[in-house]
């Protein structure tokens, strides 16, 4: 009795962790296929340059907005935090580094997973559902470098430009606020802003925002491709398109940061 | 017929998803400038048939021989090879919503790179002709077409590489009867002006007699009967006989999960 109590507590157990090892495994081999595309023709920059305006130009808006309420935020909130022991003086620094190092990427990847991962994931799927891939396949092109290998490269390129305009914006976010509500001085404020940055801090960002890029696009393209099921599957893949992106964003920024830091 | 090669070989092949058994010991022959259709229930592996000889599913096992060759398990290359013979019109016309429709026609021939991009258009604007659509179709989306219209794109898409056997998964499925006819007429115009060899599924019997020299049926994973089409009121097979008339009662077990 107590044997066959273990072992309908065990089975689910093994049984959820098969499936676990059968998607790594899976994901696995689709990342090192997808890659092995991306640097071995044919190439299709049309599609790429697609991709880079999608990703890239489309994208702006909505970063360029979270970025500039990031900086202002941070700066009133700041502000609020230093004033109680008259380090208020500190905040131009605090908004820069905050936002180079870590909100940049990291809100900018979130956005973008929910913007660009979902329409990957749905426009692949329906691809998928609709046999569109496999017609692909039987008109001499092959799918995961027609469809995967572009976003990837677009992904990776793009992301670290978006997130480079989004830190100007932020920092102008903080700016604002700094100057024009606080009362700084403007030279001030941009001395500090500019003195205690480091190539370093911009350029972890920027890193931080390749490894997003591909990830967003990752998960868009995997979860795309592997949909099934007709609507509904197309709709539960863009779920865990953005789900998986958002984890796996926020568990690499730790990794990324403590590399980083380690220096 | 029966001295030369069949243009296609399905021996004992076998493919199924998980312990799920769909194809269980197909043998069929396709020769050579012969229109074969294979009818059977939804369900029964008719897709999953094509799509095993294309590649587009890994089978489980047996084999398939395109002229000769076996095919089962070749490289890459050989696939890419093989694969130039075929053409495959989709269930669902499948074109690309992305593309306009001159660009899905060409697509293969782009891909190929066995044309230039205006050279392809002109080549596209010529097999949409064979379809019966005008020059001015071209530019529009696919999304933009009705359903009849797509499928003679998703026709003159299969056949503009010039291929040589020419997969037609449910031509009719889904179209008014007249629609129906026309598509049927087109592919019976088409297969024999290019002297392709045709393999086609469909559970549309009147489309089947239309395009079919010979008729194979798919049931439980076998082909349980072939003959040539005028024998298909007389095959003396209960099985095909349900399913020619449309019986609900008969030896036929209708499955309950697709
Ligand atoms: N990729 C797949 N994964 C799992 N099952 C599949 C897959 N493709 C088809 N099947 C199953 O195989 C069976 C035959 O499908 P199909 O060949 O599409 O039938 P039809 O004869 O209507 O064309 C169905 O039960 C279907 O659920
Ligand atoms: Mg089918």
């Amino acid at each position: 009795m107590l044997s066959l109590n273990a072992m309908n507590v065990l089975q689910p157990i093994g049984r959820i962790f098969l499936a676990f090892l059968a998607t790594v495994g899976r994901l696995s081999m689709f990342t090192g296929s997808a890659l092995s595309h991306c640097v071995r023709p044919p190439f299709y920059p049309r599609i790429i340059g697609r991709q880079m305006v999608e990703i890239g130009f489309f994208s702006l808006p909505v970063v360029g907005l979270t970025a500039i309420f990031a900086g202002m935020v941070l700066a009133l909130q700041s502000y609020t935090g230093f004033a109680r022991f008259s380090a208020e003086g500190a905040i131009a620094n605090v908004v820069v580094l905050s936002i180079t190092r870590e909100l940049g990427p990291v809100l900018a990847g979130l956005m973008v997973a929910g913007r660009v991962g979902a329409a990957m994931a749905a426009e692949i799927g329906t691809m998928r559902v609709t046999e569109q891939i496999d017609a692909l396949t039987t008109l001499s092109t092959n799918p995961m470098k027609y469809l995967v290998a572009p976003r990837l490269i677009a992904g990776l390129t793009m992301m670290p430009i978006l997130v480079f305009i989004a830190d100007i914006i932020g920092v102008f976010g903080g700016y604002v606020v700094g100057v024009y509500k606080l009362g700084f001085n403007a030279a001030n404020y941009l001395q500090r802003t500019y003195d205690f940055l480091e190539a370093e801090d911009v350029i972890s960002g920027l890193v931080k925002a390749s490894v997003f890029g591909f990830i967003i696009t990752l998960m868009g393209c995997y979860h795309g491709y592997h949909s099934k099921g007709g609507a509904q599957g197309v709709g539960t893949a863009t779920t865990y398109a953005v789900v998986s992106a958002s984890i796996l964003i926020l568990s690499s920024d730790y990794i990324l940061t403590e590399l980083f830091f380690a220096k | 017929m029966s001295d030369a090669r069949p243009k296609i070989r399905l021996r004992n092949l076998h493919k199924s998803f998980g312990d799920k058994v769909v194809l269980n010991g197909v043998d069929l022959d396709v020769g050579v400038g012969e229109s074969v259709v294979v009818i059977g229930g939804s369900g029964t592996g008719k897709s999953v048939m094509i799509k095993c000889i294309l590649a587009l599913l890994p089978v489980s096992g047996g084999s398939i021989q395109v002229d000769g060759e076996e095919v089962v398990g070749i490289g890459s290359k050989d696939r890419e090879r093989i694969n130039r013979k075929f053409g495959m019109l989709f269930q669902g016309s499948a074109l690309f919503d992305s593309l306009p429709v001159w660009e899905n026609v060409a697509f293969g021939l782009l891909a190929e790179k066995r044309v230039s991009r205006s050279e392809a258009r002109d080549v596209a604007v010529g097999k949409l002709a064979q379809v019966g659509l005008t020059p001015e179709v071209g530019d529009l989306s696919p999304a933009e077409l009705s359903g009849g219209m797509q499928k003679r794109v998703a026709l003159a898409r299969a056949i503009a590489a010039d291929p040589e056997i020419i997969f037609f998964d449910e031509p009719t499925t889904g179209l008014d009867p007249i629609m129906a006819d026309v598509i049927n007429d087109l592919i019976v115009k088409i297969t024999r002006e290019m002297g392709a060899t045709a393999l086609s599924i469909t559970h549309d019997l009147a489309s089947a007699r239309k395009i079919a020299h010979r008729i194979a049926m798919l049931y439980e994973g076998k082909i349980i009967w072939v003959g040539p089409t005028a024998d298909i009121d007389d095959s003396g097979n209960p099985y095909v006989d349900q399913f020619i008339h449309g019986r609900a009662v008969g030896p036929i077990k209708m499955a309950i999960r697709a």
